[in-house]
């Protein structure tokens, strides 16, 4: 199928309709909800009703635009002008300016390092369609890669071109996608099954939410890519159940492209098929590690069961199954679009292409952001972030949530990669960002992702069961002023029991937290245990 | 062979879209999950009977029921109050003063996270990251998210609740 039929497909299920000459794109993703961007629609809705520009002037919401903390925000086209912090009352000002001069003082610039500093691949529709229309993600080619590879290329062909361009997997460890697909290609069995993980328990991240409602056809397109590559006729996209309006979008899509013959039967009118339905989680984070996530698809406890054997072999029901994270899966169709090389020509050497970010703490403009791999920490929090608000002063820079680590000021100009972030004590997990200036109290900091990994332990196995919970109680300790320097050594001890001895990732990166910031601000420890103190007056001390 | 499916544990209308969910699943035991969503859902908690009445429909034995409802934390066995109010806990929050809004919540209402008043008018909750990052601490009041809320702010909204 060309690109031109695919447009046609589209065309003929829209009823014609003139094309307005402005349109406001409202950001309606979570953060801009949060400050009443639905109520400055609405009012923008009624002022154009109220002067007839029905036929003029359309409103649109869409997915985030980005800078979240100035929401909320909205883009005219086709002036281009973005306009931040508005509110209902503004809504006049801005259908009056519509061709004409923009309202000063709400414009948002454009050309601040925030948006010149990033190159977007997987975010490239976000902000700009309206999720709930395939036709808009068809005009910007949508669908286009899918019809390439159901049409001219074998399922070797695809995994080649995946592999050529060097993705690695967005969900955490960055585990090369071409030879993941290409272990369950070849894998045997009568059926096989693709499943995105959507699970997203980081505390502190958005990313793969932002991608599932701001643009959800990219995700299920990439799926389908993935199914023809390694054989699989049916997928699931498994969900946090905290995510409604993403799993509203994701089934409002999934309708649409089955209907344009996109998902289901004989797509594209060849003989590949694939079905996808939504599973939904239910708030346990241990569910995002693929065997538990596999056990909870099958309506179990969520529980991580040992490997081998790999899902690739043995998954869903026994079959071999494909799982990605949904950012791996919003790669798919950019790299047969444009090719391997292209993609393999963006980031470092080992780190491929661009990673989404969800950055947000102690920094000026906290929101959602994408850069090319290899762009240094710097940038990211000084450029794009705007440096640390009110005078203070950066401290560390979390990533990798809960399997993460703090790192420290001396590493700023060190390039983002998954192996440099590794070398210093952090991984790049799956994109949470989380910058902490000198208020905020590193022990503290620990305890509270131990707190985490406490709760959501599944209790499987005993080094994570228990061992996190006497490491809490440690940090605990330690935090109240009541541990001794003989509590740190055993302390340190656990760290390398439970790191070692568990069963599933959780409960092997639990100590991570511990160990980095043990690594880089020990002082902050000693000063806990020796001098009763607190150095950022975050810990009460109790003696 | 051949299976009587059991009846509601009550005449509640509701219970209609509960057993919507399960046919649509084909009353079959991997359609566990998606079964407590939908009783959650429609009538807010689990209690003992609905956990028995779908061990009963999807032939699973109440102890395993009673496993996957205790395991996952979004759902709860006990109804909630009149009014509920999230507050975001996720590091981004954390580490922007949502502790500070738990404690000011708490001392004012005495109940902790996962409590509700004693007059069943507030439940206060904590929730892991609500994609509100970029506008922490985030705080949701009856479903409806409010970014970058003080402590203040929190106890306002509330009080216009407790207050009537
Ligand atoms: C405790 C734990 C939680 C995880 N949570 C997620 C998650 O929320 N999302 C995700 O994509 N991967 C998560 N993972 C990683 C998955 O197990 C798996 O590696 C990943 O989905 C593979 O996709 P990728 O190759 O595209 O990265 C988690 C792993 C562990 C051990
Ligand atoms: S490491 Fe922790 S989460 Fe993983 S299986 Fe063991 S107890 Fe469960
Ligand atoms: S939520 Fe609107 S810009 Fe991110
Ligand atoms: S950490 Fe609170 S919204 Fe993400």
């Amino acid at each position: 199928m060309t690109p031109e039929e695919l447009r046609r497909l589209a065309e003929s299920h829209e009823e014609a309709r003139p094309e307005p000459r402005h349109c406001i794109k409202v950001c309606v993703a979570a953060g801009c909800l949060s400050a009443g961007s639905d109520r400055v629609r609405e009012a923008l809705q009624n002022e154009i009703a109220q002067r007839g520009l029905e036929n003029e002037c359309e409103v649109k919401g869409v997915g985030c635009l980005g800078l979240c903390t100035a929401g909320p925000l909205m883009l005219v086209e086709p002036d281009g002008v973005m306009y931040q912090r508005v509110t209902e009352e503004d809504a006049p000002a801005i259908v009056e300016s519509l061709g004409k001069k923009s309202v000063e003082q709400l414009v948002c610039p454009s050309d601040m390092s925030f948006f010149t500093k990033q190159y977007k691949i997987v975010l490239e529709n976000s902000g700009v369609i309206d999720p709930e229309k395939i036709e808009d993600y068809i005009a910007r080619d949508g669908y286009t890669a899918l019809a390439r590879v159901l049409e001219e290329m074998t399922p070797q062909e695809v995994i080649d071109e995946i592999t050529r361009s060097g993705l690695r997997g967005r969900g955490g460890a960055g585990y090369p996608t071409g030879l993941k697909w290409s272990t369950v290609a070849k894998a045997g069995g009568s059926r096989k099954f693709v499943i995105c993980n959507a699970d997203e328990g980081d505390p502190g991240a958005f990313m793969d939410r932002s991608v599932l409602e701001s643009d959800p056809h990219r995700v299920l397109e990439g799926m389908a890519i993935a199914a023809y590559a390694v054989g699989a006729s049916q997928g699931f996209l498994y969900v946090r159940a905290e995510y409604p309006l993403a799993v509203k979008r994701l089934r409002t899509a999934i309708r649409q492209a089955e209907r344009l013959g996109l998902l289901g039967n004989n797509i594209c009118g060849t003989t590949f098929s694939f079905h996808v339905d939504i599973r939904l989680g239910a708030g346990a984070f241990v569910c995002g590690e693929e065997t538990a996530l596999i056990a909870s698809i099958e309506g179990k406890r969520g529980q991580p069961r040992p490997r081998p054997p790999y899902p690739a072999e043995y998954g869903l029901w026994g079959y071999p199954t494909l799982i990605n994270n949904v950012e791996t899966f919003a790669n798919v169709a950019p790299i047969i679009r444009n090719g391997g090389d292209w993609f393999a020509s963006i980031g470092t050497e080992k780190s491929k292409g661009t990673k989404v970010f969800a950055l947000a703490g102690r920094v000026r403009n906290t929101g959602l952001i994408e850069v090319p791999m290899g762009i240094t920490l710097r940038e990211i929090i000084f450029d794009i972030g705007g440096g640390i608000p009110d005078g203070h002063r950066f401290k560390a820079v979390q990533t990798g949530g809960p399997s993460g680590g703090c790192i420290p000021e001396q590493y700023l100009d060190m390039p983002v990669d998954y192996d440099s972030l590794a070398k210093v004590g952090s991984i790049m997990g799956s994109g949470g960002m989380i910058v902490m200036d000198e208020t905020s109290c590193m022990v503290d900091v620990a305890k509270f992702f131990m707190d985490f990994c406490v709760s959501e332990s599944c209790g499987k196995c005993v080094p994570c069961r228990v061992g996190t919970a006497q490491m809490y109680h440690l940090l605990n300790k330690i935090t109240s002023g009541e541990a001794t320097m003989e509590d740190l050594a055993l302390l340190e001890e656990l760290c390398d029991m439970v790191k070692y001895t568990s069963l599933c990732g959780l409960g092997q990166t639990a100590p991570n937290p511990v160990l980095s910031t043990l690594q880089y601000f020990r002082e902050e420890y000693i000063a806990h245990i020796v001098d009763k103190q607190c150095p950022a007056g975050v810990c009460q001390m109790r003696q | 062979m051949h299976f009587t499916k059991p009846s509601p544990p009550s005449d509640d209308k509701r219970w209609r879209i509960v057993e919507a969910t399960m046919r649509r699943h084909g009353y079959d035991h991997n359609a566990l999950i998606e079964t407590l969503h939908s009783v959650q859902q429609t009538f807010g908690y689990l209690d003992t009977e609905a956990l028995q009445y779908v061990a009963k429909a999807l032939r699973v034995p109440l102890s395993k029921v009673y496993g996957v409802a205790t395991f996952y934390h979004f759902f709860t066995l006990k109804p909630q109050g009149e009014h509920t109010c999230v507050v975001c806990m996720g590091t981004a929050c954390y580490i922007k003063g949502a502790p500070h809004v738990v404690a000011a919540i708490s001392e004012k209402y005495q109940i902790q996270p996962g409590e509700t008043t004693a007059d069943g008018k507030l439940s206060l909750l904590t929730a892991r990251c609500i994609g509100a990052c970029g506008l922490a601490p985030a705080v949701v009041f009856d479903g409806e998210v409010a970014g970058k809320v003080t402590p203040e702010e929190a106890l306002q909204r509330i009080g216009r609740w407790t207050d009537q």
